[in-house]
């Protein structure tokens, strides 16, 4: 549970959490991007550690942290897969860089896009989403998604704790015993989650969802000058390292 | 015996839950822990099957520390029932559902069987035994959470909420039911806003508020006091309130039976009519 302990956001008014949503979601995706570009380690590396300073401007580093903590273990599995699969590759030591640069890769992915839902409400995501001329059902249906997150967290705990009242010993047994040991918890989860849904629905309903075709927002998104000069930084950035990939030769860290 | 010393317990979100609770309850005691929402009550119970473990202070279980025991060691002795069954219905049928605990606390099959035969004919629930849990109604539902914990007979039986959402037959069965339990010597924890339900019962009560436990006693003495009842968001019976507020005609002002009222009144009347 403790990766969406990552997800959940705090309101604040840092200068990030001003930022136009749209802006940061861009950000994060050139982020994405430019993980993707790179398999080696140093520039990896490097698009780790500029995260930092937003995150500390943004004041979460301390959710930001133990959204990584809960990636960890999937970055250790990743590493652990590449080492066994054995990147063709001339020396062990280039392998273990490899192996590394991917455990990295990934956490920069989750790195960024936590920085993005701690820092970014969920009216302002679903305003995001509906200016950007998504459909308004799928935009609800989007922050219905993130809003019940927390929620179902919180049932899921309550679930474990009625079954392990009722011997039931998550930990215990084989490999095997330990999947299924998680069928008590699931069951009662999808359930209430589906009768949630459906409760739901007949709410909206009541209240007239869908009535009018055409919606208008008591808030609407625009991009200040600020938003503007983040972009064109991003942008100008990106393009350094689409330039970096193609015509310089990245050092080799071997380990 | 469970003896709760001086208990603290702050969640992980940084809610403290509970400010220095020190409890004792004595075998075969029939306790009910009320209180507004949030003072604690369920955050105590589920100290003691060692959900929830002291951050400061002590709970102890029979003599064992609750720190020094797991989960499903102390579930063997203390059944805890929670407030809504649907998180923890899973199974295909209903005697699949009781055998669940049993099956985890490694009873072999014949007693398994016997058990759940058990169970299903105490809390009536033998016609649905191949029906899926998910199809049953509410209070059945209800029901068959209990079933699924008393089935393995635990000493202690500690029960969320059992009243809410219940009918006013279904609210009688159920103090029936739960006086017959602590008349085989079991001691029963009922967590409950329930007052005239506890009025009916007549147990002990302790009163919770802001995770501290504000009054303790038998329940005509706690349920009569007005202010304590007030100040934790619960109002005294019904009957006791009419008792409160006719006070000035010199009648008993802790009253929290309705047949004792009844005599107590028409003794009164019957007394002015006479002269």
């Amino acid at each position: 549970m403790r990766v969406f302990e990552g997800l959940k956001f705090k309101r604040a008014s840092t200068p990030i959490h001003k930022l136009d949503p749209r802006v940061k979601f861009f950000v994060s995706c050139i982020i994405f991007i430019t993980a993707i570009l790179f398999n080696e380690l140093l520039p990896l590396l490097i698009l780790f550690f500029a995260q930092l300073p937003l995150i500390l401007i943004a004041r979460v580093h301390r959710e930001w942290m133990q959204s990584l903590k809960g990636a960890s273990i999937f970055a250790v599995m990743i590493f652990i897969m590449n080492l066994i699969v054995g990147y063709t590759s001339p020396t062990f030591g280039y392998t273990i860089s490899y192996s590394l640069a991917m455990a990295i890769r990934f956490l920069v992915l989750v790195a960024s896009f936590s920085c993005f839902f701690l820092t970014t409400s969920p009216d302002d995501l679903g305003l995001a989403l509906e200016q950007s001329h998504i459909p308004y059902e799928f935009c609800f249906a989007f922050t219905t998604a993130v809003r019940f997150v927390p929620v179902l967290a919180n049932e899921a705990q309550t679930i474990v704790d009625a079954q392990r009242s009722r011997g039931l010993e998550l930990e215990k047994g084989n490999f095997i015993k330990r999947v299924r040991n998680y069928i008590p918890i699931l069951i009662p989860l999808i359930v209430g989650a589906i009768r949630r849904s459906l409760e739901l629905a007949e709410a909206m309903e009541s209240r007239a969802f869908g009535a009018k075709k055409t919606r208008t927002s008591l808030y609407s998104l625009r991009m200040k000058s600020i938003d503007y000069f983040v972009v064109i930084i991003t942008l100008a950035l990106f393009l350094l390292a689409v330039y970096i990939r193609m015509a310089v030769a990245i050092p080799r860290i071997e380990i | 015996m469970i003896k709760v010393e001086n208990v603290y317990f702050t969640y992980p979100n940084g809610v403290e839950a509970l400010r220095g609770v020190t409890v004792r309850i004595e075998d075969g005691e029939f306790v009910t822990i009320m209180g507004e929402n949030g003072a604690g009550k369920t955050t105590l119970v589920k100290h003691f099957n060692g959900l929830l473990k002291p951050t400061r202070g002590r709970v102890e279980v029979d003599g064992i520390d609750t720190r020094d025991a797991s989960v499903a060691e102390l579930s063997r002795k203390v059944g805890l029932v929670f407030q809504n069954s649907d998180h923890q219905l899973f199974s295909e049928t209903v005697e699949e559902e009781i055998a669940f605990g049993l099956r985890n606390f490694g009873f072999d099959a014949p007693t398994i069987s016997k058990r759940v035969e058990w169970a299903l004919n105490l809390l009536d629930l033998v016609e649905y035994r191949k029906s899926s849990p998910f199809m049953l109604s509410g209070g059945e539902r209800k029901r068959l959470a209990l079933a699924s914990v008393l089935a393995w007979d635990p000493k202690i039986i500690v029960l969320d909420e059992p009243t809410i959402g219940q009918d006013y037959q279904q609210k009688v069965k159920l103090r029936e039911f739960i006086t017959q339990l602590n008349a085989q010597k079991r001691t029963v924890i009922v967590v409950t806003h329930d007052v005239e339900f506890v009025a009916e019962c007549r147990p002990r009560v302790i009163l919770m508020s802001h995770g501290e436990v504000v009054a303790d006693g038998p329940a005509p003495r706690i349920l009569t006091d007005y202010d304590t009842m007030t100040k934790v968001s619960l109002l005294p019976p019904q009957v006791t309130q009419i008792f409160l507020r006719l006070s000035d005609l010199n009648l008993p002002s802790n009253i929290i039976d309705i047949y004792e009222a009844k005599q107590l009144l028409s003794a009164r009347i019957c007394k002015a009519g006479s002269k």
